[in-house]
């Protein structure tokens, strides 16, 4: 099992939800997040006190998944967020050792 | 709230009559619909200051700073409003000497329901304690307006002690210097008086009542300087407090550094609104009758915050490249700020010549000038307020002419329009911008002194990055 974490463009979100439940993936989490990358940040300006804003909004999207699932969750992830332009985000991906489902007790691939 | 205003065309014609017929003058006469206009107008300039400047000011600091601003501006109110009862009308609107006025009226004493206060025409007066009320939400939106250059940093303690202070010193004795004057009633009667003076020890006895009535007003009032609702009164008055105050007490911690965007534009959008919305009772209100000159001041105050706000806006967007929702709305308030003075003594295409020029005068000195200087002055209440009070003040002295559709300077005395002077305005003008600048400037340094040594000004370091709702007030403006 593998979690794909992906930052994102918080308006390709919906996107990319759909994108995901359309190869079968029916559970996210989604964060707020800040942070910059090659995109930097940018200039604000209230009444000539400029400001550089160096964090900028992003959207953090967890998804859990079994191993054979994870490229072609990258896949719908990167063509459903991907505008070509620089800021549209990271894809990583992380080792998931165990997984259980509250409610009914159920592990591991079951729980996914 | 001004005094000299035109107020009939037919005046000279009736008090001619008038003289030659008798020497009885009927008692003024209270109007219903008068009275009506100045009770709506009193809770308009109310919504001016709670909640409109309140949530103004409240959008443009930080989320840590939200209710600290609201907290000054809602005390200011309430605190002006008790010391305004018990002594300060008296000290503004009463004989005494040119700079303040006595305790005659302390405590409301001798005002009844019958009371009457003058207007700007002979023979319509309104109830007394309706102009009290209306004077009392002016007095209450000055000091509200200084909180703004100093905010972010200052102690509710030090805000606490230093507004009642500065009200009593430096408020009360510019609002009687400017607007205490004997009111058309007295006058006219005693011109009258000496027009039917028949011989001439008779005509030197009249004269000499009518100098002691004309003496029987404001320093800057005698001086010749128009201000119709506030610009020198209000808006100079708190626009160089609120410059020396931030001078004295200093930056915020990280100015020019961090990031200090206004939390919540959207605020300061529905503050902005009620502003303008509340100012149409401060301007067309100082009218004190519900007649054309009231019109005409709505007229005024519509198109000068208007074109002044689009000035702004677009000056930005052509210097900047972009138009921001800030200009368009710091553009608005210098517009209303500068048409104050103007508003029932300019016509409406001087008034929005006004407005244009103020907008992109005060953009100058908000972004521009201070930058240049450095100073922190928070809200920009020096930049828009004393910068677009003086724009207002001088501007007034030019439009008032009636070749530039102005209504002109009436003259009670002779019962008709004086004659325009540029150069004679122009100098009544200066002498009510500069001693309200002296005398503000010189006062509020003091006063910031005096309070520092008592109470201290300034928060501590760790106070000021915790913000100050939680440490001052122990409360958050959101909780979510």
């Amino acid at each position: 099992m593998k979690i794909v974490m992906a930052i994102i463009k918080p308006f390709k979100l919906e996107e990319v939800r759909d994108a995901l439940t359309a190869i079968g993936v029916h559970g996210l989490t989604v964060t707020e997040v800040k942070g910059y990358g090659r995109q930097k940040g940018h200039t604000e300006i209230y009444r000539g006190a400029e400001y550089a804003v160096s964090f900028l909004p992003k959207i953090k999207i967890e998804v859990a998944v079994a191993s054979d699932q994870v490229d072609k969750t990258i896949d719908a992830i990167t063509s459903a967020a991907k505008t070509g332009q620089i800021g549209d985000g990271k894809i990583f991906v992380i080792n998931l050792d165990h997984a259980v489902r509250i409610r009914t007790g159920e592990a591991d691939a079951a729980a996914l | 709230m001004t005094f000299k205003r035109p107020y009939s065309a037919g005046l000279a014609a009736l008090a001619v009559g008038l003289f030659a017929a008798t020497a009885a003058y009927a008692e003024p006469t209270v109007n219903k619909g008068d009275n009506a206009w100045m009770l709506t107008s009193t809770v308009l300039v109310l919504l001016m200051t709670i909640p409109g400047l309140a949530l103004f000011y409240g959008g443009l600091v930080r989320s840590k700073n939200m209710l600290s601003v609201l907290m000054q501006v809602f005390y200011c109110v309430c605190i002006v409003v008790v010391l305004y009862a018990l002594y300060g009308y008296s000290l503004a609107f009463t004989g005494g000497s040119d700079f303040i006025g006595g305790f005659s009226k302390a405590f409301l004493m001798g005002v009844t329901t019958d009371s009457k206060a003058a207007t700007f025409s002979v023979d319509a007066n309104i109830s007394e304690l309706v102009y009290i009320c209306f004077q009392m939400t002016f007095a209450a939106i000055t000091p509200a307006l200084i909180v703004g250059a100093f905010a972010e940093r200052m102690k509710f303690a030090a805000v606490a002690l230093f507004v009642p202070l500065w009200v009593t010193l430096i408020y009360l004795p510019i609002a009687h210097m400017v607007w205490y004057w004997p009111g058309p009633d007295l006058i006219t009667d005693a011109a009258k008086a000496l027009a039917a003076a028949a011989d001439g020890a008779a005509k030197t006895a009249a004269q000499a009542k009518l100098d002691e009535i004309n003496a029987d007003a404001g320093w800057i009032f005698k001086k010749g300087a128009l201000d119709f609702a506030g610009g020198t009164v209000v808006h100079i008055n708190a626009g160089i407090a609120g410059l020396v105050g931030a001078l004295l007490i200093g930056k915020r911690v990280g100015y020019g550094k961090e990031l200090m965007a206004p939390h919540s534009l959207t605020m300061s959008m529905i503050g902005a609104s009620l502003l303008w919305v509340g100012w149409f009772g401060f301007n067309a209100g100082s009218n004190l009758e519900a007649s054309g000159g009231a019109a005409l001041a709505m007229t005024n105050s519509f198109v000068a915050t208007a074109a002044a706000a689009l000035a702004w806006m677009f000056a930005e967007w052509i210097v900047k490249g972009h138009p921001s929702v800030l200009g368009a709305l710091s553009g608005a308030v210098a517009g209303l700020v500068a048409v104050t003075p103007a508003a029932g003594f300019a016509g409406p295409m001087g008034a929005i010549v006004l407005g244009l020029v103020v907008g992109v005068v005060c953009l100058f000195f908000c972004t521009v000038v201070k930058n240049a200087l450095g100073y922190d002055d928070s809200l920009d209440v020096f930049g828009v307020h004393c910068v677009g009070g003086i724009v207002g003040a001088l501007g007034t002295g030019i439009l008032v002419n009636p070749a530039l559709g102005g209504t002109g300077v009436m003259d009670y005395v002779a019962g008709k329009i004086a004659d325009y002077d540029f150069v004679a305005q122009m100098t009544s003008q200066f002498w009510g911008v500069c001693t309200t600048l002296v005398w503000s400037g010189i006062g509020s340094a003091i006063l910031f002194k005096v309070v520092d040594v008592i109470v201290g000004l300034r928060v501590n370091v760790e106070t000021e990055r915790e913000g100050l709702d939680v440490t001052e007030h122990t409360e958050r403006a959101y909780n979510m």
